[in-house]
C-alpha cells in the first residue's frame, strides 16, 4: 500500500531525510526506531503533508497514487492517519464537533453520504467502548486542558473513528506511563486488521511489547540503516543505539 | 463655514427651556466643545482613529427636526430576534421616538430627560448625568452633551428583575442628506434590580452618517447589569459609542461589544467601581474585513478595595481592516486587594490588515493583583495542519479555528437569542473568507 523510494526531505537548508526506502503492505505493523534527531518525526510529517518540510527527491506512493501531490486532507481521505506526537489544543471547538466534521469530510471525499446525527452517535458510542474513552472528554474543547494520556487516547479514538488504511503513530508513547501505554496499545490492537497497516515511530522498545511489529527499522542520519524483526528492537533495548551508530560511522569511514 | 462655526451656530438655536441642572451641563459642554473641537489624532486618546476629517464632508444637524419618515417598514428590516418579547427603544437621528418604541415591562420607566429632570428623578439626574465629566475633556463627548435633544432617562425600580431585555435601536436617516445623530441616555438600575440591554446601530441610505452616542448606566448595590452592543452597520457609516458604567454600590456589571462593520467605529467603554467588592466584566469581539476601522478604548477604574474585574477583547482582522485596542486599568491609592485582569488577542488574516494594541496600567495601591497581556499573530499553522490531517479541507479548517477563537466571547452573551444572532453574524463573516 505504501511505497517510499529514495525519499529526501528537509526544512529550509537542512537536509534531514537522505534516501528512505520502505514498503508497507496491508496487515503489517512496521516499527521505526532510532536515536533523537535521526529523522523519525520528519518522516511522519512528510507522509502526512506538513507544509514546512520540503521534499527534494524520491517518491511516495500510496495505493498507486502519488502521495506527495495530495493536500493533507486528501491524504486523510485516502486513508492515511497521523497520530500526533504533540496533539494540538483547539480552543472553542468541541472534540465531538471536530470528529463529526472530520468523519463526514472523509466520507465526502470517499463518495459516501454524510452520517446523520443518529448514525454518528451510534458509531461514536461503539468506538468509545472500544477505546475506553469518556463522554465528558468529548464534550470539551479539542485537547484543551487534556492530560498527556488523554490527548494520546483521543488521538487513537480519532483513528478508530476515521478507520484509516495506514496509521502512523508518531512517538505515541512519549510522556506516557505504562498504564497509559497499555490503554493506547490496546486501542491500536483492536483496530488492527488484515486490510490496514500501522507504522509505529518510537524511541523505545517498550511500546513494541504491546504493539508487536512484524518489521523493525532503524533510522539514523536520515536513512534506514538496519531492518529486521521484533528481535532487533530487543537488541536495541539491550545494547542501546551506540552499536548501530558505530557500525554506520565505521561504514562511512571505510 | 468651518465645522466648529457651523455647530456654534446650531448651539445658539437650541431651545433654552430646560431644567436648570441640564442647562448648566449643556452650557459647560458647549463651551468645552467650542474650545476643543473634534479630537485630532495628535490627541493621545485618538492617536489611531481619525474622525476630524469626517467632518470636512459637512453634516446637517437640524435643530428642529421632528418627524422623519422612519416607520414600521424600516423597523421590520432591522429588528433583532426576540423583539416581540423585548422593550424596544427607538432613537431616530439621535432623538428618542415614542411612537416607534414599545415598553412592555411595567417596572421599567422610560421618560424624556427633560421630563425626568422636572420630576421625582431630578436628584438622580443631578447626581449622575455627565458624572465622568468627560464632556469637559473630550470634544466628541462634549458635542454629544452640548446637543442633547430627545435624550431619555430609564429607571429600573428597586428589587425588580426586568425579564424582557431592552433593545435600543439607533437609527440614522442618511437617505436625503449627510446625517449626524447624537443619542443620549441615562439608565439607572436600583438596588437588587436586574437589566439586560442590547444596543444596535443602523443607517438608512447611502449619504454620510455619523452617530456619536453616549449612554451612562448607574448600578446600585446588588444590581445586575448585562449590556450588549452589536455593531454591523453599513460599511460607509461612522460611530462613536460611549458607554459609562458607574457602580455606586457593590454590584455586578457586564458588557459585551461585538463589532463587525462600519467605516470607523470607536467604542469608549468605561467602568468605574466606586464600592468595595464590585465585579465588572468587559468583553469584546471585532471581526473585520474591507476597510473597517474599529477602536475599542476601555477603562476600568478601581476606586475602592476588593473589586474584581475581568476584561477580554479578541479580534480577527482581515483585508485592509484595522483593529485598535487600548485598555486602561486604574487602581486608586486606597483600592487595595483588587483583582484586575485584562487580555487582548488578535489574529491577522492578511498583509494589509493591522492591529494596534496598548494595555495601560496605572496602579497607585500596593497590594493588588493585576495582569494584562496582548497577542497579535497569524492563524495557528499547526492547528490548521492538525485539522487538515483529519480530512478537513483547509478553508473549513480555517473557519473552524476562527469560530473557535471567537466562541469564548460569544459565550459571554447571556441572552440566548442575541448570542445565536451574533453567532450567526460571525458564521456569515466566516463564509466570506
Amino acid at each position: 500500500m505504501l511505497k517510499i523510494q529514495n525519499l529526501h526531505a528537509g526544512i529550509e537548508e537542512k537536509k534531514i531525510l537522505k534516501g528512505i526506502n520502505l514498503e508497507v503492505k496491508p496487515g503489517e505493523v512496521h516499527a521505526i526506531m532510532g536515536p533523537n534527531g535521526s529523522g523519525k518525526s520528519t518522516l511522519a510529517s512528510v507522509l502526512a503533508g506538513r507544509e514546512n518540510f520540503e521534499v527534494t527527491d524520491g517518491s511516495v506512493e500510496f495505493y498507486g497514487k502519488d502521495l506527495l501531490e495530495l493536500a493533507p486532507e486528501e491524504r486523510a481521505g485516502e486513508g492515511l492517519f497521523l497520530a500526533f506526537q504533540y496533539p494540538v489544543e483547539i480552543p472553542g471547538l468541541t472534540t465531538t464537533n471536530f470528529i463529526k466534521t472530520a468523519v463526514n469530510e472523509v466520507r465526502k471525499y470517499r463518495g459516501q453520504d454524510a452520517l446523520d446525527a443518529v448514525g454518528f452517535l451510534k458509531l461514536m458510542k461503539e468506538k468509545m467502548g472500544l477505546m475506553n474513552i469518556d463522554q465528558s472528554l468529548l464534550s470539551r474543547p479539542l485537547n484543551e486542558g487534556f492530560s498527556g494520556g488523554e490527548k494520546k487516547r483521543n488521538e487513537i479514538f480519532q483513528m478508530a473513528m476515521l478507520e484509516p488504511r495506514l496509521a502512523i503513530l508518531d512517538e505515541t508513547d512519549s510522556g506516557l506511563d505504562i498504564d497509559a501505554i497499555r490503554i493506547v496499545s490496546n486501542g491500536v490492537n483492536k483496530i488492527r486488521g488484515k486490510d490496514n497497516a500501522v507504522l509505529v515511530i518510537t524511541h523505545y522498545q517498550r511500546l513494541l511489547d504491546y504493539i508487536v511489529p512484524d518489521f523493525v527499522h532503524v533510522l539514523y542520519k536520515g536513512r534506514i540503516v538496519k531492518s529486521g524483526t521484533k528481535e532487533l528492537a530487543l537488541e536495541l533495548e539491550e545494547r542501546g543505539y551506540d552499536f548501530i551508530k558505530n557500525e554506520v560511522n565505521i561504514g562511512e569511514e571505510a | 463655514m468651518d465645522t466648529i462655526s457651523y455647530f456654534k451656530e446650531q448651539l445658539n438655536q437650541l431651545p433654552q427651556t430646560q431644567p436648570a441642572a441640564l442647562a448648566r451641563i449643556r452650557q459647560e459642554a458647549a463651551d468645552a466643545f467650542v474650545q476643543q473641537g473634534i479630537p485630532a489624532t495628535r490627541h493621545e486618546e485618538w492617536k489611531y482613529t481619525r474622525i476630524s476629517s469626517l467632518f470636512n464632508k459637512g453634516f446637517e444637524w437640524p435643530v428642529n427636526q421632528s418627524a422623519t419618515a422612519v416607520g414600521e417598514d424600516q423597523m421590520q428590516a432591522l429588528r433583532l430576534p426576540g423583539s416581540e418579547k423585548a422593550n424596544e427603544l427607538v432613537f431616530v437621528n439621535g432623538r428618542f421616538s415614542k411612537e416607534l418604541s414599545v415598553i412592555r415591562s411595567k417596572d421599567l420607566t422610560v421618560l424624556s430627560l427633560e421630563e425626568a429632570a422636572a420630576g421625582e428623578f431630578e436628584p438622580l439626574i443631578a447626581a449622575h448625568l455627565g458624572h465622568s465629566s468627560d464632556y469637559l475633556k473630550d470634544g466628541i463627548h462634549a458635542m454629544n452633551t452640548a446637543f442633547m435633544q430627545g435624550a431619555v432617562f430609564v429607571h429600573v425600580a428597586k428589587n425588580k428583575i426586568i425579564a424582557e431585555p431592552v433593545y435600543a435601536y439607533h437609527i440614522t436617516d442618511a437617505r436625503a442628506a449627510n446625517s449626524l445623530s447624537l443619542p443620549r441616555s441615562l439608565v439607572y438600575i436600583s438596588q437588587a434590580a436586574e437589566l439586560h440591554w442590547v444596543e444596535t446601530f443602523h443607517t438608512l441610505g447611502m449619504q454620510e452618517s455619523f452617530t456619536n452616542q453616549v449612554v451612562e448606566m448607574v448600578a446600585e448595590k446588588d444590581a445586575r447589569l448585562f449590556y450588549y452592543k452589536i455593531q454591523h452597520d453599513a460599511p460607509h457609516t461612522n460611530l462613536v459609542s460611549t458607554t459609562h458604567i458607574r457602580q455606586i454600590g457593590q454590584c455586578y456589571t457586564y458588557a459585551v461589544t461585538i463589532s463587525l462593520d462600519g467605516h470607523i467605529v470607536r467604542n469608549n467603554t468605561h467602568v468605574v467601581m466606586e464600592a468595595e467588592h464590585g465585579e465588572a466584566h468587559l468583553y469584546g469581539l471585532y471581526f473585520l474585513n474591507g476597510n473597517t476601522h474599529v477602536d475599542n478604548h476601555t477603562i476600568v477604574d478601581n476606586a475602592k478595595p476588593h473589586c474584581y474585574s475581568n476584561e477580554l477583547y479578541k479580534g480577527v482582522v482581515g483585508d485592509s481592516a484595522t483593529g485598535v485596542f487600548n485598555g486602561k486599568i486604574f487602581v486608586r491609592q486606597d483600592a487595595q486587594k483588587i483583582n484586575a485582569y485584562q487580555s487582548n488577542k488578535n489574529i491577522i488574516l492578511s498583509d494589509a490588515a493591522s492591529v494596534n494594541t496598548k494595555p495601560q496600567l496605572e496602579i497607585f495601591a500596593d497590594d493588588v493583583k493585576c495582569s494584562h497581556g496582548c497577542t497579535i499573530g497569524r492563524l495557528d499553522e499547526e492547528g490548521l495542519f492538525y485539522l487538515q490531517s483529519r480530512g478537513i479541507p483547509a478553508k473549513l479548517a480555517q473557519s473552524l479555528l476562527l469560530h473557535g477563537f471567537t466562541s469564548d466571547i460569544l459565550e459571554k452573551i447571556k441572552l440566548d437569542v442575541i448570542r445565536d444572532y451574533a453567532d450567526q453574524l460571525i458564521s456569515q463573516r466566516l463564509e466570506l473568507l
